[in-house]
């Protein structure tokens, strides 16, 4: 490197065989990824995500930007160098594991819950999509407040794709048990009861929603009003709201 | 004539070292590095599903952090050993002016020098960060760099080789940031309970005790998260200040036992 102040020689001044040298090492240079040929593109399995405390170390602490770096990693094995892979055709085990990992590297990220919810909870296997609605379920009461809408939308896709009532049931209980925030909207917590309607269990869903509109746990007036006339049309005599403080 | 003051002279020093950072083109590396982080930043915020702000801010953060540490301690060595090189050094310390005034000088003139990436990149932390956030981080990397500076300023005056120096302070600094997580994973429940295992996490604890934990400097969680407070910044200030000086007195000592 030239020091301060000081100029490195200009080509003219080099000599020419110099010049000739760097024009034919340039050339081979072209002209060895000129024909170089790259590989044909092939599908790889996803691996197996490191151990959290590699991840750490790797991270050089800043697990924040890993998480969100591992998700895209993650993202990136559905487009290999030119192949479309498939959820079909990925390892959803090992896919569990890497969003799992994601999601200890940064638990306040939204990213991997999402992903599994949203995105690989798509794919048209019943198995691939319980594994991940099993994981949303699983890590939804590590921190029930803010992860609630994914654990919501795992109901819906339990009830309406899987047609399975019992487990959407069985998340719909978990959110209205356990993510009680004032910022978590009351059809979240309501989700529970019109479950039980479709499941022809009209006289547990009566008692659900009256005892949502007696915990006061509701307080919007429209809410109210619209859980008062579910509650008459399955039949049962409207209950009274919570008195005011 | 009066000879100067030994403040006006570790001025003079302080601003010839700026000087000297300005003809190495520090600034244009800084600002080659902040469009860099930006430009893969904006490239993965495409890429993202969700979190695309969060994702952006935490990249950048890193990146930025990771090169205004390395450009730092980078020009801290090059420059010293330039000078030691270039006999400045010896002429300098010929004239009648004590050696503590030097060094503090040159300590001066690269935590001023320290500002310019702290502020650079603080600026660019304000696009993704509420301002209170992004000036607390600014903040904090000033400090984690003048931390990085004074030990540079130490590897170069003892060690007087830029690759074993360079070594020295990355080692350091790697160190600096894990050290806390190494102690974690030592203790943790899948470390093993063997007489060697206690005699690493002795060690791990000793040298704990030396090093300034880095993991609580500038935490990337304050600008995706908005979790940090100025009473962050308190212990992060007074270790820095106890740090620095520390690294400036063992640099004292060493140049006070060398023959120029």
């Amino acid at each position: 490197m030239a020091s301060p102040g000081t100029k490195s020689a200009s080509l003219p001044a080099a000599p020419p065989a110099l010049r000739w040298l760097l024009a034919l090492t340039l050339l081979l240079q072209i002209g060895w990824q000129a024909g170089h040929r790259p590989a044909p593109p092939h599908a790889e399995d996803l691996p197996p995500p490191p151990a959290l405390a590699t991840l750490q170390l790797a991270s050089l602490d800043e697990p924040l930007a890993l998480s969100r770096l591992a998700m895209l990693y993650v993202q990136g094995f559905d487009e290999q160098a030119g192949l479309s892979i498939a959820w079909r055709q990925m390892d959803y085990g090992r896919l569990r594991a890497w969003l799992a990992r994601a999601l200890e590297l940064d638990p306040r990220s939204q990213y991997p819950l999402l992903a599994a919810s949203e995105v690989y909870g798509a794919v048209n296997d019943p198995a691939r999509v319980r594994l991940m609605l099993d994981f949303v379920y699983a890590r939804f009461a590590e921190d029930p407040n803010r992860r609630w809408p994914w654990l919501a939308h795992a109901a819906l896709v339990a009830k309406h794709r899987l047609h399975d009532l019992p487990l959407a049931r069985t998340y719909a209980r978990a959110l209205r048990l356990q993510a009680g925030a004032p910022e978590v909207p009351p059809w979240a917590r309501e989700l529970e009861a019109f479950i039980l309607e479709d499941m022809n269990e009209r006289e547990a869903a009566r008692v659900l929603i009256g005892g949502l509109i007696q915990s006061g746990q509701i307080t919007d007036p429209h809410e109210l009003a619209f859980l008062a006339r579910r509650l008459e049309a399955l039949g049962a005599p409207p209950a009274q709201p919570p008195r005011e403080p | 004539m009066m000879s100067p003051s030994p403040p006006g002279v570790a001025l003079a020093i302080a601003r010839h070292t700026a000087l000297e950072a300005w003809r190495n083109r520090l600034l244009w590396l800084l600002l080659l590095a902040a469009a860099g982080a930006v430009a893969l930043g904006a490239f993965l915020d495409q890429l993202a599903l969700t979190e695309s702000r969060q994702l952006q801010a935490a990249v950048l953060a890193a990146l930025l952090r990771l090169a205004a540490v390395f450009l730092i301690a980078a020009f801290v060595v090059t420059s010293m050993l330039r000078e030691a090189a270039d006999k400045g050094l010896e002429l300098l310390l010929a004239l009648p002016v004590p050696r503590y005034v030097y060094l503090l000088g040159k300590l001066a003139g690269f935590a001023a020098l320290a500002v310019l990436p702290a502020a650079l990149f603080g600026a660019l932390a304000l696009l993704l960060a509420p301002a209170a956030q992004a000036l607390l981080w600014s903040a904090s990397l000033l400090c984690e760099l003048w931390i990085v500076a004074a030990f540079s300023l130490l590897c170069a005056v003892s060690l007087r080789q830029a690759l074993p120096a360079l070594a020295a302070a990355g080692a350091f600094y790697l160190l600096a940031r894990l050290i806390a997580l190494l102690q974690l994973l030592g203790q943790g429940p899948g470390a093993t309970r063997g007489p060697s295992q206690r005699l690493f996490n002795l060690l791990l604890d000793g040298i704990a005790l030396l090093l300034p934990h880095l993991e609580s400097f500038t935490r990337t969680e304050w600008l995706l998260y908005q979790t940090g407070s100025a009473a962050a910044l308190v212990p992060i200030v007074a270790q820095t200040a106890i740090f620095v000086s520390l690294m400036a007195v063992a640099a004292l000592f060493d140049l006070y036992r060398k023959n120029l």
